[in-house]
Formats: structure tokens, C-alpha cells, sequence
């Protein structure tokens, strides 16, 4: 059945009026919207910032080949390439044994323990090597394998050694895919408590709508009639609590991005820009604040609707 | 429209109505039409055993009995808040037990209902709640608002269509929950003691407010524990006792003691 226009007009009417008639009531779900998409807020914001270490540590891992010295260029060319051609692969980025002669002095010049003595970029014990970049850095240990097996497809031995932290980078990734799990667990821990917290307000509600609704069907409305002001009501609300309680974590994120900037970076830490979080986390908080909100209304009204 | 096709429209809708004339109006001449209406409770209870009846439009029946004896649960079965056990009631022509669920709200827009306790709607004011069971029809805004005024000149609480339930004394609530019954023109009122929460004199004006709605054509049925009303304002008497009608008279007499 297509409803009027005009009697969607006075579901809106009805919905908002009823909102702040029902003074109390909707401050209870309110507020308790507010406060659950607060402190979901804050652990989105926590598990987006420690995903983005976790994704940061992971993306400083690489695969490093080193190569037999005086090899041929072209024989050096065919590897390049073949390597390259490896899906996983993103870039393959030649080291010759000059720059990695003048990255180690680099490395160690202020140590200055003498370590270099009797070595000079003629008398260089370092090999040409290759910086393998990969996609998924889950994948190192299976592209390392095939590069190995590029290895033994040529008939003299091309490659000294293959290195990307094996062993460290296991850990590595335990570590972090540990600090994603835990994110994952406090959302949703997050979430169930904010829905708990809103269901006890709706039980409150129902309470008092029971005799309303009771009253509404004796004088003729139907079921959807009724129902519509309901969920205009849990709309408005959900909408208004959360946008508010996103503003109030975008705000405070951005003012704690401001003032404690130097203290941060002198902790390593570098939290995510309020571009980049802004959109994920206001439209995580509003589209569940809403849907809470509409849900919540339309329960309270359900058990009652049933004559 | 031709005025014969007109004719037709109407002999069809009033097919409906069993034993009576067609009538123009409102539908059928006998409004309620009970036949062996049973009612038994889930825990037992016998409320009704074999009641029939036939109520009549403009009728002005007073449903009387002892506490307990069915009289709320024949009120009930009217305005299909319970369904019959055994039996069939028809009001304005329709089979009201069989009715399907998403039809009740339909036929509840026939049946004006009128409680002791008032039930209204304590966050709308006196104006809303009538409107409301408009708005329920989706009536025209326009004729919402004429017809509500309207009616509460008629209950005489024009001035105070701005004033919310808590802020009207129990007489001119009832007299709102009363204009709110008749606002979509039922063919019946169902009034289930409308006087029982108020002193002598607003219980009288309540009445001569129900022989005016009657008198303008609505049926109104009302069960009521009120011996002087019922004296000295004479109307057809129904006496429900164990569930069964033990007295039917026009013009009749309270009958019980207290």
C-alpha cells in the first residue's frame, strides 16, 4: 500500500514531536547513544593508529639478494628480470656494491670502531645486491623461495645469499597481527557494550509506550502507522547522538594530534592524520549509532504490536 | 456516477448486513448480531456460554450484571480485543471472529470505544488525541482539523483543545475520550463504564452527552454499575449473570442491589 504523502510528513512531525515530549526518555537513549559511540569512537581510533604501526614495521620488510661477484650484465639483466616478472612483486631496485660500500660507512661512521681499516671503495668486500619490494610482505619467505629457484634455474650459481630477516620477521608479524586481533576484540567488545547499554534503555521505553500503542490500535491505526513515528524517532536520535559524539572524537583526536606532536615523535610514535581517519571513523560511528537507534525503537514497539 | 450505478455501489456494500434493509447511511440495520457466542479463557474460565443477541442501530443498551458475570468480556468481543471460543458476531455485517489480523485495525475505525480510565494519550494534548484517530484514517488535514473542532464544541471543550490530559479534571477527559470515539462517526459506541471514576453530577453529564451522540444516530452500548443512571435514564437493559443474558427489556430497570 503507497502511503500519502502527507501522512509521511506527520510520521516526521509526530516522530520529532514526540521526541522532545518524551523529554527524559530521549535523553536516556541519547545520551547513552552518545557515550557508547564515544568510547567506540576512541577504540577505532586506537585500533586504526596501532594497524598503521603494525602496517608500518610490515612494510619496512624486504627481501635483500646478493649476487656472486663480476657477473656478467647480461646474466645480471635476465635475473633482474625474471625476478621482477614474480606476481608478489612490486619493485625491484639494483644496489651495486659502490652504494652499498658507502650505506655501510654511513651506517657505522659515528661508531667510527675502525671496522672499515684497510678498505677503501677499490678494495670493496661488499657484493652487487638486489632490494626485492613486495606487495604483501606476508609473502616474503614464498617469493624468497622463488627467487632460489630462479637461482638454480641458471647454470652457474647467480646468488650468494638471500636475506629478509627470517626468523625476526615471523615474530614480527605475530607481534602485529596480535595488536590487530586485540583492536578487533575492544571494537567489538566496544560495540556489544554499547548495544547493551541501549537495549536497557529500550526496555525502560517499552514500559512506558505499552499503553500508547495499546491506545493507538484501539481507536484503528495499523501496525505501520504506527510504527513509522517510532522509527523516525530512533533516526533522529541515533543520527544526533552519534554525529555529535563524532564531532566530539574528531575534535579531541585532532586537538591531541596538535598538542602533543613533539612528544609523540620523540616516542617514535606518529599517529595516522585527521584526513585519513575522519571519514572511516565518523561514518563507522553514525551508521551504527543510527541503525542502533532505529532498531532499538522498533523493538520497543514490536512486542506490543502483536494485539 | 449515474444515480443508478450509485444505487448498486451501495446494495453491494450493505450485502453484507444479515436479516435487515439496506440502509444508506452507515451500513447495516442490526449493528450487532451475536449467535451462540462462547468464551472460554486459556486458564478455564467460562466469561460467556452461548450468548445471543441482536443490538439495533440507535440503540441504547445498558449491559449490567454483577462483577465477574461477562460483562467486560461481551464489551471485549464488540471491539475484537477477544476472539470468540465458539459462536459467531457479526458488527456492521462483518464476521468479526474470523477477521484476519491485518484487518482488525478496519473494522476498530467503526467501533468508537470509551473506557472508564479514559486512555488517553497523556503526551498529546486534548486537540492531538482526537485528531489522532483521524490522522489514523489518513484523513484530509483540512477535514481533520474542522472535524476535530467540531467535535469538541460538541463535548464542550472547545477552549481547552490545547490542554494535555493531566491538565483536565476526569469529566472533561472523559468527555475528550468520548469526542475522540465518535470523531471518525462510528456506527457504535462501545462505553465500558464511563462513569465509574466520576462523581454523581459529571457522570450525568457524560450521559446526556451519549443520549445526544444516540440521538444523532450512533448505536452505543455501555456496561455500567450505576443503579440511579440506569433508573432514571430508561433504555433497553442487558443482564449478563454466569455468562449468559438473563434479562433483556427496553425501558428496563437496574435490577441489583448497591
Amino acid at each position: 500500500m503507497v502511503m500519502k504523502f502527507s501522512t509521511l510528513v506527520r510520521h516526521f512531525r509526530e516522530g520529532s514531536k514526540s521526541i522532545y515530549r518524551n523529554g527524559w526518555m530521549s535523553f536516556a537513549s541519547f545520551s547513552s547513544i552518545l557515550i557508547s559511540m564515544l568510547i567506540l569512537g576512541l577504540f577505532i581510533l586506537m585500533a586504526l593508529n596501532l594497524d598503521k604501526v603494525a602496517t608500518q614495521y610490515e612494510d619496512q620488510v624486504r627481501i635483500r639478494v646478493y649476487l656472486e661477484d663480476n657477473l656478467e650484465q647480461t646474466i645480471k639483466d635476465n635475473l633482474h628480470k625474471e625476478i621482477a616478472a614474480i606476481t608478489e612483486v612490486k619493485v625491484v631496485t639494483f644496489v651495486s656494491k659502490g652504494q652499498n660500500f658507502i650505506e655501510l660507512q654511513n651506517s657505522i661512521e659515528q661508531e667510527d670502531s675502525g671496522w672499515l681499516e684497510g678498505y677503501d671503495a677499490e678494495n670493496n668486500p661488499l657484493p652487487d645486491s638486489y632490494i626485492v619490494e613486495v606487495f604483501d610482505t606476508r609473502l616474503v619467505d614464498r617469493v624468497a623461495d622463488q627467487i632460489k629457484q630462479i637461482d638454480a634455474s641458471f647454470t652457474a650459481p647467480v646468488i650468494t645469499d638471500i636475506k629478509y630477516g627470517q626468523g625476526t620477521v615471523e615474530k614480527l608479524f605475530q607481534i602485529t597481527n596480535a595488536i590487530r586481533y586485540i583492536g578487533i576484540v575492544i571494537v567489538s567488545v566496544m560495540t556489544l557494550t554499547a548495544i547493551l547499554l541501549i537495549s536497557n534503555t529500550i526496555k525502560m521505553t517499552i514500559v512506558a509506550r505499552r499503553r500508547e500503542i495499546g491506545i493507538m490500535k484501539l481507536v484503528g491505526a495499523t501496525n505501520t502507522f504506527i510504527r513509522w513515528p517510532f522509527f523516525i524517532e530512533g533516526l533522529i536520535i541515533g543520527f544526533l547522538s552519534s554525529a555529535i559524539a563524532a564531532t566530539i572524537v574528531m575534535v579531541g583526536y585532532n586537538s591531541v594530534l596538535n598538542h602533543f606532536k613533539y612528544g609523540l615523535s620523540l616516542l617514535f610514535i606518529e599517529l595516522l592524520p585527521v584526513s585519513q581517519v575522519l571519514w572511516l571513523t565518523s561514518g563507522v560511528m553514525i551508521g551504527l549509532g543510527v541503525a542502533i537507534g532505529i532498531i532499538g525503537s522498533l523493538m520497543s514497539v514490536r512486542k506490543y504490536l502483536k494485539v | 456516477m449515474k444515480i443508478e450505478s450509485i444505487y448498486d455501489l451501495l446494495k453491494e456494500l450493505a450485502v453484507n448486513c444479515r436479516n435487515s434493509t439496506i440502509e444508506f447511511t452507515t451500513g447495516c440495520d442490526n449493528v450487532i448480531e451475536m449467535n451462540k457466542v462462547y468464551k472460554t479463557y486459556s486458564d478455564g474460565t467460562h466469561a460467556l456460554n452461548g450468548v445471543s443477541v441482536t443490538i439495533n442501530r440507535n440503540d441504547f443498551v445498558y449491559i449490567v450484571g454483577p462483577s465477574g458475570a461477562g460483562k467486560s468480556t461481551f464489551m471485549k468481543l464488540i471491539y475484537r480485543e477477544e476472539v470468540p471460543t465458539d459462536g459467531e458476531i457479526f458488527v456492521n455485517g462483518f464476521n468479526i471472529g474470523k477477521l484476519k489480523q491485518r484487518k482488525i485495525p478496519y473494522i476498530r475505525r467503526n467501533i468508537g470505544v470509551v473506557f472508564q480510565d479514559y486512555r488517553l494519550l497523556p503526551q498529546l494534548t486534548a486537540y492531538e488525541n482526537i485528531a489522532f484517530a483521524m490522522e489514523a484514517i489518513e484523513a484530509p488535514r483540512k477535514l481533520i482539523k474542522k472535524r476535530t473542532m467540531e467535535v469538541l464544541e460538541l463535548v464542550g471543550l472547545k477552549h481547552k483543545h490545547k490542554s494535555f490530559p493531566s491538565q483536565l479534571s476526569g469529566g472533561e477527559q472523559q468527555r475528550i475520550s468520548i469526542a475522540r470515539a465518535i470523531v471518525n462517526n462510528p456506527a457504535v459506541i462501545v462505553a465500558d463504564e464511563p462513569t465509574g471514576n466520576l462523581d454523581p453530577e459529571t457522570s450525568l453529564d457524560i450521559m446526556h452527552l451519549l443520549e445526544e451522540i444516540n440521538f444523532r444516530g450512533t448505536t452505543i452500548v455501555m456496561a455500567t454499575h450505576n443503579k440511579e443512571i440506569v433508573n432514571s435514564m430508561r433504555k433497553r437493559v442487558i443482564a449478563i449473570e454466569g455468562g449468559n443474558i438473563v434479562r433483556d427489556e427496553q425501558r428496563g430497570e437496574y435490577g441489583y442491589e448497591i
